[in-house]
């Protein structure tokens, strides 16, 4: 029987990362998947690719990845429509607006450039936003990838390095010697790491992953109805609230002319199910911005569930006291984006390299409660 | 937004919604809903606002002379709980509650993809025999029918009165299933009458079995078919391409409800009751059986739901009857494999997002395709691709998202 280098749980965009980075470096890798490839949360975000810069260690670690995902460009095939599209963050008011000036700093402190837009550039800039908003921040790097296709691609360029990728079969145990299969079978493998998402503590007691559901609604195809992705500044006030459910405006245009328009966040709601009441919440919301959002024709909306830890930032690197176990989980809103830098961190620290950014602060062991 | 309160909600205004509306009238508050601007459903579809059959217009006066309460051009998009169903109108969202519910949906046109099915003037059988019932002339044009099951005789007889030239039926069936359900026919007589009055009405047409179309070609828009049979290839010179594959049923309403769906169809017991408690379910989306079916099992619905239930029994053998009918005429019609074979690589199978064959084929389910193809993703949400790659490649349709239909963001 093989001895796999590294087996990894979970075929998402942060699993199908890891076994991209790591069949780089040369290990023998194996992927297990329950369900289908890029078909969990992944299947249901949003493929922004933004620079954050609510904390130190998001901010190093969304560059870091924003920066990978600016390398891999030229590899994506076309139909993983990636666009530099850029964020707008809009500022409703004049103290937004000066929000947005200090954020303009902290971007340019850490080598980001934006762009302050006042009332009317921002105008020019996206005409179906209402008159009268204050103005924006440009961010021109971030950029929008359809990350299905984009999670396939990762996954299908690790198997012909020779990883092997297993669908349709549940890990129900994980240990510091392989996985253990719901049908009885045991994988070998030397390390496990552990990118199950939302479902990363059912198999790693102790972390602190919680869902939190998110709501999206798409619509036909309008080109150019909105040129950059769209995102109201007070985004991070309802990213970041612990409790309460929030909504916040979100649009972003798609290579496909439609508009994809989010977000809202719930804790605590376990289906799947459209919950309309915070759904109208958050339509609301966005005509408050684009008014004319109203008579776009929805044809979809949907739910997904954000890997969220207690401080925002993902689990990455070793568990403590647990040899040969990894986790690579809880990105909540962000892990399309740092799903590439998060991979880059596991290869770096299971293969005892040096890493671009510091990994301490990722490091699963600071929720851990010592026994 | 508007705010409805019913005992009982019947969705679909065609045979199965109307008589289930009008059986339960007598004894409980009711409500139909209908997409369209007035009732009647595929087969009964008004002709510039004219009934031209007698059952339909006895069927649809009676439920609009009554007590019931008729909301025409409104379609039920999404279930907001058990017991609500949203509804886009004209004037906006509308929420309707309701005590219990019957699900009278209909079905669909299945489309198969061939070379050339997505040129101009190539239109679904039903589909066509709308937009002419609508008003768009054909006299004068020369029309092939090809396909399968009794629609494609309705629909050339109908074409022929509105003066077009039918040059050519194409049943993909062969001769010996067709005879044997032909002779199925004597055990109902009524249904003989029928099919001998339509097939004297096309009298010169030529009907071949064994038949079907394998491409279609023309510069701008259609201008030619090419039909195979028997191995050999002939091609006709026409105007329109009218085809049917059998219908699909609309489900998409009755899963968002939880009702049990078996291979295709919403699972009912003898009172039409779905899995879901207050939720009943008549006509196509039970499975497709013909207009006596949806007729009859909408009453047992209506009875039944209103709370006769020694009323509904006493349609119960009727109904199996007609239900057999159903099947016999399933088993006679069904798909032949060799149109499985019909699309090349650069067939377009998902017309909303432009997916062709080829690209499919590297798929093992319809999830996978969907997530990395975008087929099914459009507006129609894979009511069309989906019933074509479930024939083609024997996959479960993916599920249907809400809204089940496109609405405006304000409706939602
Ligand atoms: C509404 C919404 C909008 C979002 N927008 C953005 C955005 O704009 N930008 C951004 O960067 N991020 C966004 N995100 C976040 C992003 O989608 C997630 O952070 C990311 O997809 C997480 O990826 P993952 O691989 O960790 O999880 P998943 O995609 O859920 O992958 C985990 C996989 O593990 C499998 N699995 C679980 N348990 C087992 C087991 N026991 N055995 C085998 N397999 C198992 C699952 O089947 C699943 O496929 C959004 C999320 C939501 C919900
Ligand atoms: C395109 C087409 C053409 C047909 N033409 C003929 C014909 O010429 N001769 C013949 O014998 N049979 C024809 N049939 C078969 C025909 O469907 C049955 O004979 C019969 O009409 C079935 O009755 P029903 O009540 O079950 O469904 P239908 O008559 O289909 O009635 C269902 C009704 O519900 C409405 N509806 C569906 N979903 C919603 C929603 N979410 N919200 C609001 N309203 C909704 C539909 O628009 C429709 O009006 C046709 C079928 C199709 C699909």
């Amino acid at each position: 029987m093989t001895t796999f280098d590294a087996a990894i749980v979970g075929g998402g965009i942060v699993g199908a990362a890891c076994a991209d980075s790591l069949s780089a470096a040369g290990l023998s890798v194996c992927v297990i998947e329950a369900s289908g490839v890029g078909s969990g949360t992944t299947a249901a975000g949003m493929g922004h690719i933004v620079v954050m810069d609510d904390s130190e260690a998001q901010f190093a670690l969304t560059r870091y990845s924003q920066q990978l995902w600016h390398e891999l460009v030229t590899e994506l095939p076309t139909n993983a429509e990636f666009e530099i599209c850029g964020t707008i963050w809009i500022a409703t008011d004049s103290v937004e607006m000066s929000e947005v000036k200090r954020k303009q700093e902290s971007y340019s402190e850490h080598g980001v450039e934006s762009e302050i837009l006042d009332e009317s550039s921002l105008r020019t800039a996206e005409p179906n936003l209402r008159e009268g908003l204050a103005g924006g921040l440009l961010v021109r790097s971030d950029s929008v990838v359809y990350q299905p296709v984009a999670a396939r691609f990762l996954i299908d360029r690790a198997k012909r390095r020779g990883a092997d990728v297993i669908v349709g079969k549940r890990v129900i145990e994980i240990n510091g010697t392989g996985v253990k299969l719901a049908d009885g079978e045991f994988i070998e493998a030397k390390n496990v790491v552990n990118a199950a998402g939302s479902a990363a503590s059912d198999l790693s007691p102790g972390l602190k992953i919680v869902k939190r559901k998110g709501h999206l609604v798409i619509t036909e195809r309008y080109p150019n109805f909105a040129r950059h992705q769209l995102v109201e500044l007070g985004y991070l006030k309802s990213a970041h609230g612990k409790s309460a459910d929030s909504v916040a405006f979100n649009v972003q245009p798609r290579s496909t002319g439609q508009v994809l328009l989010g977000s809202s966040r719930q804790f605590g709601a376990e289906d799947g199910e459209i919950d309309y009441a915070i759904l109208r919440r958050m339509t609301s919301r966005a005509f408050e911005y684009m008014p004319l959002l109203r008579k776009l024709s929805a044809v979809r909306v949907w739910t997904g569930f954000r890997p969220a830890t207690p401080d925002n930032l993902p689990y990455i690197g070793k568990m403590p006291a647990q040899d040969g176990i990894y986790v690579a989980a809880g990105h909540e809103g962000l892990g399309i984006t740092t799903s590439l830098g998060t991979a880059r961190l596991i290869a770096d620290e299971i293969l005892g390299r040096d890493s671009a950014i510091s990994r301490e602060p990722y490091s699963p062991g600071r929720d851990l409660i010592e026994h | 937004m508007t705010r409805v309160a019913t005992d009982i909600l019947v969705v679909g205004g065609g045979a199965a919604g109307l008589s289930a509306a009008l059986a339960a009238s007598a004894r409980a508050k009711v409500t139909v809903v209908d997409d369209n601007p007035l009732l009647g459903g595929q087969i009964w579809r008004a002709e510039m606002g004219k009934f031209n059959s007698p059952a339909a217009k006895g069927l649809v006066d009676a439920v609009n002379s009554g007590e019931i309460r008729v909301i025409n051009n409104a379609q039920v998009f999404a279930a907001a709980a058990r017991n609500t169903l949203l509804a886009e109108t004209a004037e906006g969202r509308s929420e309707i509650e309701f005590e219990k519910l019957i699900i009278a949906t209909g079905a669909r046109e299945r489309f198969l993809p061939f070379p050339g099915w997505t040129l101009p003037n190539v239109f679904g059988v039903g589909g066509l025999q709308a937009l002419v019932k609508g008003g768009v002339p054909v006299a004068g044009k020369r029309v092939v029918v090809a396909g399968t099951g009794p629609l494609l005789l309705a629909v050339a007889d109908y074409l022929r009165s509105k003066r077009a030239s039918v040059v050519a039926i194409a049943e993909q069936t062969s001769a010996s299933r067709l005879g044997g359900f032909a002779a199925s026919l004597f055990r109902s007589p009524s249904k003989l009458v029928q099919a001998a009055a339509l097939r004297a009405g096309l009298r010169g047409v030529p009907y071949s079995t064994d038949c079907w179309v394998s491409s279609a070609h023309g510069e701008k828009a259609l201008e030619q078919v090419e039909l195979k049979r028997k191995g050999r290839t002939s091609t006709i010179d026409c105007d329109i391409l009218a085809c049917g594959f059998n219908l699909v049923p609309n489900v998409e309403l009755a899963v968002p409800l939880g009702c049990e769906i078996t291979d295709g169809c919403v699972v009912v017991d003898k009172f039409q009751k779905t899995s879901i408690a207050n939720v009943f379910c008549a006509g196509e989306p039970t499975g497709v059986a013909g207009v006596d079916s949806s007729l009859v099992e909408g009453r047992i619905a209506g009875l039944a739901a209103a709370g006769d239930q020694d009323g509904a029994r006493s349609l119960f053998a009727k109904r199996d009857r007609a239900r057999r009918f159903g099947e016999a005429l399933n088993r006679a019609f069904a798909l032949r494999d060799e149109l499985k074979a019909l699309a090349d690589d650069d067939t377009i199978v998902c017309r909303c997002e432009d997916v062709a064959y080829g690209r499919l084929t590297e798929f093992e389910n319809f999830r996978d395709a969907k997530l990395q193809t975008r087929c099914g993703m459009g507006p129609c949400q894979g009511r069309i691709c989906g019933a074509a790659t479930e024939f083609l490649f024997g996959w479960k349709p993916g599920s249907v998202r809400p809204p089940i239909f496109p609405v405006k963001m304000e409706n939602l």
